[in-house]
C-alpha cells in the first residue's frame, strides 16, 4: 500500500471524480425530491474533494489536503441548514417536492 | 497489473454504482443507504491516495454526521416510495442525456491537462496528521477559526430556522 500512487496514473482519479461529478448533476436534474437533490450535491462535493486529494498527493502538497478539511467543514454547515429549512418547508407545505415550492419560478 | 491497479478498479466501480443507485433508486431510504456506501468507498479512496487523516475525518464527518443528519430526516418526514414524486419520462432522458454530455465535455477539456502516464515521483508523508496539523495551525490559523464561526452560525441558524413558529 505504500507505494500504490507511483503505479496508478493520475488520470484515473480525473476520469472517476469527473463521472461522479456528473452523476451528481443527473442526480440534481434527475428527482424532484429536495432531500434527494441535497444528497446529489454531497455527492458532486465528494468528487471534487476526491479530486483535490489527488492533486495534493501527486504533487507533493499538503495544501490541498487543508482545502478538503475546510470543504467538508462547508459542507457539514451546509447540510445542517439545508435540512433545516426542509424540515420547516415540510411543516408548511407537507411536501418536499420541487415542483410545489415554484412561488419564485420566473 | 499490480495488486493496488485491481484494488483502485474495484473501489472506483463500486463508487460508481454506489452513486448510480443513489440517483435511481425509488425509496429515499435506499438513496441514504447507498449514499453511505458511497461515501465509505470514496474514503477508501483517501487511503490509497495516502491521505489517511482526511480518511478518518471522512469517515466520521460524512458517514457518521451528514448521513445520520440525512437519516433522521427521512424517517422523520416519513418519506417512501409511495409519496416519491416523479419527473416524466422525457425530462428524466434529458438529465441523463445533460449529465453524459457534460462527462464529454470535461473530459475532452481534461485530455491534455497531464500527459496520461504522470506518475508521482515518490509516495510521501504528507497525508499524516503531523503534517496537515503543521500545515492547519500554522499557515491557516486564521481560515480554522473563521470555520468555527461558520459553523456556530449555521448551529444558530438551523435551530431558528427548524424551530416552530408561534403564532
Amino acid at each position: 500500500m505504500e507505494n500504490s500512487i507511483q503505479s496508478i496514473p493520475q488520470n484515473w482519479y480525473l476520469i472517476l471524480s469527473s463521472f461522479m461529478f456528473c452523476i451528481g448533476i443527473m442526480g440534481v436534474l434527475f428527482r424532484r425530491n429536495a432531500i434527494i437533490i441535497l444528497m446529489c450535491i454531497e455527492l458532486m462535493l465528494n468528487a471534487v474533494n476526491l479530486l483535490l486529494v489527488s492533486f495534493s498527493s501527486y504533487a507533493g502538497n499538503a495544501e490541498g489536503q487543508v482545502f478538503v478539511f475546510f470543504i467538508m467543514v462547508v459542507a457539514a454547515a451546509e447540510v445542517a441548514v439545508g435540512l433545516a429549512l426542509l424540515v420547516s418547508i415540510y411543516r408548511n407545505i407537507a411536501s418536499t417536492d420541487i415542483n410545489i415550492l415554484s412561488k419564485m419560478k420566473w | 497489473m499490480g495488486i493496488s491497479q485491481i484494488i483502485f478498479y474495484l473501489l472506483a466501480s463500486f463508487t460508481i454504482f454506489t452513486a448510480l443507485f443513489v440517483v435511481f433508486s425509488k425509496n429515499p431510504i435506499y438513496s441514504v443507504l447507498w449514499l453511505i456506501l458511497c461515501f465509505f468507498s470514496v474514503a477508501g479512496h483517501f487511503v490509497m491516495l495516502n491521505a489517511q487523516f482526511l480518511a478518518v475525518v471522512h469517515i466520521i464527518v460524512y458517514s457518521g454526521a451528514i448521513m445520520v443528519l440525512f437519516l433522521f430526516t427521512v424517517m422523520l418526514l416519513n418519506l417512501n416510495k409511495e409519496t416519491e414524486p416523479h419527473k416524466p419520462l422525457l425530462l428524466k432522458f434529458a438529465a441523463v442525456i445533460s449529465g453524459g454530455v457534460l462527462f464529454l465535455i470535461i473530459l475532452a477539456a481534461m485530455k491534455t491537462t497531464i500527459p496520461s502516464n504522470y506518475i508521482a515521483p515518490k509516495a510521501s508523508e504528507i497525508g499524516y496528521v503531523k503534517q496537515i496539523g503543521m500545515k492547519l495551525y500554522r499557515e491557516y490559523t486564521l481560515p480554522f477559526e473563521v470555520a468555527s464561526i461558520l459553523f456556530l452560525s449555521a448551529m444558530i441558524g438551523s435551530v431558528v430556522l427548524a424551530k416552530k413558529e408561534r403564532a
